[in-house]
């Protein structure tokens, strides 16, 4: 996409005029439509949500994937729809700014159109300007903030608190900040967060022992003389996805029930608008909006979904709750303004926006903060470890380059048969012929439990590892499934039927063109094992290691499952 | 959090969900000491003969029966399970565990006039059925929910 020195001219002009202080030097080449950042207000009572930063400080590239399949009831539905069914769906117009952000449409290309994406910066800017024209606007904050980059895992989280504060950040819950642990969890909670006024709630968190409740569930707040209440909806299942050494005495799960008994109290003590602010995961929140009465949004993360538009939903008693997503990796600020009428909510206008780093001067104080969080790291980050000529990213139901190139350092430097990779969906984008550092590699393995393992399997607990996890994907009941994507699997090919039953999905399970016996042991790699006690080097040393040996990384070989039993008109899957 | 409470009982080691139980009148010493142990119903392999043993074969789905289980199990060895029974004249409230290799869980004996509610914790060899029998008046009811039980991991 070229553009004439006119029509750039048009641009800076427009984006000018919307009152965004623009910087020139950083203004490639792309075409925001005029005011596209004015975000004029549109009712009393206005909330900003971020979810799901995945610790990403800096501007970064993130590919939406091109497989996101919903099966039995969630089939074709938001928020599984990719590419062209998704712009289709909402009435974008391919080859614009939203089309870019909102799906994987001509990445490659578009990216260097439009630039980078999100940083806390830029993001601090924005949030400033929209909040600006939106007197005693909240900024919640969905979780999955603390974690996913070196300086998070290296400032023991320490970096993303102080940005958060910094950020404006009102009231937060939470999913991988358990794997900082209880102590260091309750720590910020109880310290950073007391003393700054950031309020964390979790009404689905709970001591194992009597049940007590281990943090807020809800908060009550006034805007513009409304009192709202927002309450927190920790991810269900920390201690299942995520090692549960990491908070062993607390319980999680669902728990609508107690939801509904802490959205009454607050509707009993005057709340007009009740928010959830959810790590459910979009399918799960969905679920959830239809069982419990007297919510007017659900604010959710964990999908890490782009939904353009909220998913209204019926409610038992025949109201109507809000379902959002908004993305991740600090790609999109979302804005919902309620105009709330005579005690309840009459209309609202929702816009979930990108945050194009090119078109949004950074904030000075938010930068100097980023600068001086990296400067003990930069030269550890800034370490070129091979150069990529393909296009790596991670998103995706079953398996995304990055992973792939993941799964051939570990089988390679282990002497494995086979390798497993968690289907995790955070983790940034390499363009092709950009370098691949420290940093980028630490933005797809940062955990607090990166222990790389070699293990004998039989043929028969492989499948059954690949079954459990591909329910956890496919359940046709949201309430049974985890989140997450598919294990990423290097080495064996397979089949997969996400239709049919748990333990009937997996089939056809070949290794080097040779059906993978029942009974044989395979030696198969992994990293991220949930039990306690395990060891072996952090994942990042291997992959370094493969990456520093190999210099160029040329022909990754993405290792994709044969898909059946799937309508080949579903919206959720588009062949590249 | 109420840190006292929880000081105290953690002297009282593992034998203290049966001791609270037992404590709060809900259980017969002698269900819980086993002086008349069914044997046959709680060796038995499957959900059939699990019920057979008890005389509690045929029970009818009841909406009067409600069961507070999740959906996942957070750690299988370990799974709180809540059983409350409206029917009145409830007597015995019975636990199984489909999929596990000997289903019968447990067998709460309730005397009259306690209320028919118990609180415990299970183990769960596999995803599958959690089942509520209630016995009342002579007559079964029935309700399930399937709990999973997953290898963990892969999440987020």
């Amino acid at each position: 996409m070229s553009m004439s020195r006119r029509e750039f001219l048009q641009v800076l002009a427009a984006a000018a005029a919307s009152g965004l202080v623009l910087d020139s030097r950083s203004v490639l080449a792309g075409n925001l439509p005029a005011h596209y950042y004015d975000a004029p207000p549109a009712g009393n009572v206005s909330f900003l949500h971020i979810t799901d930063v995945h610790a990403q400080l800096q501007p970064i590239w993130f590919r939406e994937p091109n497989i996101n399949l919903g099966i039995g009831s969630m089939a074709g539905q938001p928020p599984h729809l990719v590419g062209e069914y998704f712009l289709k769906h909402y009435g974008i117009k391919p080859g614009t700014a939203d089309a870019h952000a909102f799906t994987y449409l001509n990445f490659e290309q578009a990216a260097k159109v439009y630039g980078k994406v999100g940083g806390f910066a830029h993001l601090k800017t924005l949030v400033d300007q929209v909040r600006g024209h939106r007197p005693g606007a909240l900024l919640l904050d969905g979780g999955d903030t603390w974690q996913g980059s070196g300086t998070s895992l290296w400032t023991n989280a320490q970096d993303m608190v102080d940005a958060c504060i910094q950020l404006g950040v009102n009231v937060m819950t939470s999913h991988w900040e358990c794997t900082f642990g209880a102590d260091r969890m309750s720590e910020i909670i109880n310290k950073d967060f007391k003393n700054a006024g950031v309020d964390f709630v979790a009404q689905n968190i709970v001591t194992n022992d009597f049940g007590d409740q281990v943090f807020k569930p809800y908060v009550m707040k006034e805007i513009n003389g409304v009192p709202v209440a927002i309450i927190g909806q920790a991810f269900p299942y920390s201690t299942i996805a995520n090692p549960r050494y990491m908070v062993p005495d607390w319980s999680f799960g669902i728990r609508d029930d107690s939801m509904q008994k802490w959205v009454d109290e607050a509707r009993g003590k005057g709340a007009q608008v009740v928010i959830v602010l959810s790590h459910n995961g979009m399918d799960v929140d969905l679920k959830m909006a239809s069982r419990v009465n007297g919510v007017d949004a659900i604010f959710g993360g964990h999908t890490h979904d782009g939904v353009y538009q909220p998913v209204p939903v019926k409610t038992p008693n025949g109201g109507t709750c809000l379902v959002t997503n908004a993305g991740s990796n600090g790609k999109f600020l979302g804005v919902m303004d309620f105009d709330v009428k005579n005690g309840k909510v009459a209309g609202w206008k929702y816009r979930l926006l990108p945050v194009f780093s090119n078109f949004i001067k950074p904030d000075a104080k938010m930068d100097a903060l980023i600068k001086k969080i990296r400067a003990p790291y930069e030269s550890k980050l800034n370490e070129v470890l091979a150069i990529s000529d393909d296009f790596l990213y991670r998103r995706g139901n079953f398996n995304g380059t990055w992973d792939q190139l993941i799964l051939d350092a570990l089988m390679a430097v282990k002497g494995a048969d086979a390798g497993f990779s968690p289907g995790f969906r955070w983790g940034t984008t390499i363009l092709p012929g950009e370098p691949i550092t420290m940093e980028r590699l630490m933005d797809q393995t940062a955990i607090t439990y990166p222990y790389s393992t070699l293990t004998a399997m039989k043929g028969e607990q492989i499948k059954g590892i690949m079954e459990d996890v591909c329910d956890n994907l496919f359940n046709p009941d949201p309430y049974y499934q985890q989140g997450g994507d598919m294990v990423r699997v290097g080495g064996i090919q397979y089949t997969v039927a996400p239709n049919s039953s748990m333990g009937k999905r997996i089939s056809d399970m070949t290794l080097n063109g040779k059906a993978i016996e029942a009974d044989k042991t395979y030696k198969v790699a992994g990293w991220a094992p949930v039990a306690e006690g395990a060891s072996g080097a952090p994942i990042w040393d291997v992959v370094a290691e493969y990456l520093r040996a190999k210099k160029t990384i040329k022909g990754v070989k993405l290792n994709q499952p044969k898909i059946v039993g799937v309508d080949k008109n579903n919206p959720g899957i588009a062949k590249l | 959090m109420n840190q006292q409470r929880r000081q105290i009982l953690k002297g009282v080691g593992t034998a203290a969900m049966v001791a609270v139980a037992a404590g709060a009148g809900l259980l017969k010493p002698g269900a819980v000491f086993a002086a008349d142990w069914n044997k046959a119903a709680f060796d038995a392999k499957d959900v059939a003969g699990a019920l057979s043993g008890l005389a509690a074969s045929g029970a009818a789905d009841s909406d009067q029966i409600e069961l507070d289980a999740p959906t996942i199990a957070e750690n299988g060895s370990r799974v709180p399970v809540k059983v409350t029974s409206k029917i009145p004249g409830t007597d015995h409230i019975i636990l199984l565990a489909e999929k596990n290799g000997t289903p019968l869980l447990a067998d709460f004996t309730l005397m009259n006039g306690t209320d028919s509610f118990i609180s415990t914790a299970v183990k769960l060899g596999a995803t599958g059925n959690v089942r509520v029998v209630v016995k009342a008046g002579g007559k079964v009811y029935t309700l399930a929910k399937e709990v999973k039980v997953t290898l963990g991991g892969c999440g987020g």
